[in-house]
């Protein structure tokens, strides 16, 4: 860390998300939206299935992550939504901090903006649809980050995409969900086999391909998301 | 910049050569499938559709797909418009023949599986795929911006190119029920050699239309372009 220089790429990241979360805090209109339709969601699913013929705990893992990406998707198009303003996204960039920054500063305030979502309504899935979760809390937890983290790399590259676009909010979930679905198969997979009580280890290839997608797709959209900007 | 002169612009008159010898091998291949191939002992005559999913698969995954994800990059890279163009057409082209793909499966799989569509690996990575070749069909169609729509389209090109594997990956371990590839396996092919024949002259007439399409689509890119520069030097 250098005095007195620009900050490093880091340190401009933190600022930018700093800047988001205190907007989003001051506001709270995309946080309480997707949070009100996540426990909406959750509530509604449990009505959509014949529950003498299909226990709950089984539909658990589809339904929590199915309500979770799309309360995302929310969060998302408010990335670079809330950018359009004023045109306020060209202060951003007018700021000495690289575009990379810039990326990982949105991509982290969306990743605790879908955090937040999750810590509620995770737990709102655990109680409405009576998982006995006493040992696999923790590793239902990394299982959340892990997904969190890919969903957040391509949803905000997306997000800055979509919002130059003439459809706007409806391309985001269009460009976003056949990406989603290697996220959505290996939670819901993996969780399932935890929410079972089934060894961690039966668990672990499904871990696997969520690790391998976060790491692609946060250098891959890291990198590419320079291009998506107008110079 | 006017490099188009009026007869760039005219509409060929000539007929596309290309792609009338194109559509003589595919119908050749018909009559060929049709009539000079053996029917399959186990499957009856449901099996002859092969030769056209199978083929469509091949140009859509291995050529269609791969000349997308390709361009894209090298736009990115050398930011030139004709490796946009060649991308939009791949684009489109592919989306057409994964369509026939998705058509002639179910049609076989209610002969030989009795359904229409199963939730198998193979299937599924299909229709992913066509989904992610019509979203990037669609987000092309919403940028106005002809340097943003391609600069766009080729970051969508190559995460795309990106996520099959895992598409494939995650599909093949929900399960998988779909024949294995009988033609590049290995040992010897499960076909009889008239029908590989057929096979293999089916999939270079396909490819032959594969390419005929191609360059119109990308013609009628290259077109379209050339009439927005005239009419912005116009304004």
């Amino acid at each position: 860390m250098r005095e007195g220089t620009a900050p490093s790429t880091m340190q401009a990241a933190l600022l930018v998300a700093k800047k988001d979360l205190a907007i989003e805090f001051r506001t709270r209109t995309a946080f309480l939206s997707a949070l009100v339709f996540a426990l909406l969601g959750v509530t509604i699913f449990y009505f959509a299935w014949d529950s003498t013929a299909v226990a709950a705990s089984d539909l658990a893992p589809g339904v929590l992550w199915v309500i979770f990406i799309f309360a995302a998707l929310l969060g998302l198009q408010r990335s670079f939504g809330s950018e359009l303003a004023d045109r306020a996204i060209d202060g951003l960039l007018g700021a000495p901090v690289s575009r990379e920054s810039i990326y990982l500063g949105k991509a982290l305030a969306n990743l605790v903006f879908v955090c937040g979502v999750l810590a509620v309504t995770l737990p709102a899935v655990v109680l409405f649809y009576n998982l006995p979760l006493d040992r696999g809390v923790l590793a239902l937890s990394g299982i959340a980050l892990l997904a969190a983290i890919g969903l957040v790399a391509v949803g905000t590259l997306f997000s800055a995409m979509a919002v130059n676009t003439r459809m706007a909010e409806l391309l985001l979930p269009m460009l976003s969900l056949p990406f989603f679905v290697p996220i959505v198969m290996a939670a819901a997979q993996s969780s399932a086999r935890l929410m079972a009580g089934r060894p961690i280890a039966e668990a672990w290839p499904w871990l696997r391909i969520l690790v391998a997608f976060d790491i692609v797709f946060v250098v891959a959209c890291t990198l590419a998301f320079p291009f998506t900007l107008d110079e | 910049m006017t490099h188009a002169s009026a007869t760039d612009l005219a509409p060929p008159r000539r007929p596309d050569a290309l792609l009338g010898i194109a559509l003589a091998a595919v119908v050749g291949v018909y009559v060929r499938a049709w009539a000079f191939t053996p029917i399959e002992a186990r499957q009856g005559a449901a099996q002859k559709i092969l030769y056209i999913h199978a083929s469509a698969a091949f140009i859509a995954l291995y050529l269609a797909f791969v000349l997308l994800a390709i361009a894209s990059a090298l736009y990115l890279w050398l930011k030139d418009e004709k490796l946009d163009r060649v991308a939009e057409s791949a684009a489109e082209v592919g989306l057409v023949f994964t369509t026939v793909v998705l058509i002639t499966g179910p049609l076989w799989g209610k002969t030989i599986w009795g359904a229409w569509w199963t939730w198998d690996a193979r299937l599924t990575s299909t229709l992913f795929l066509w989904f992610i070749i019509l979203s990037y069909s669609m987000l092309r169609g919403a940028v106005e911006d002809r340097a943003r729509r391609a600069r766009y389209s080729a970051v969508l090109g190559i995460l795309a190119a990106l996520l099959v594997p895992f598409i494939h990956l995650s599909v093949y371990m929900f399960r998988t029920l779909h024949p294995m590839p009988i033609l590049l396996k290995p040992s010897t092919p499960s076909m009889s050699p008239e029908m590989r024949t057929t096979f293999l002259l089916a999939f270079l007439a396909f490819t032959l239309l594969f390419a005929a399409f191609l360059r119109a689509r990308y013609r009628v890119a290259t077109l379209r372009d050339l009439v927005a520069d005239l009419e912005q030097e116009a304004a």
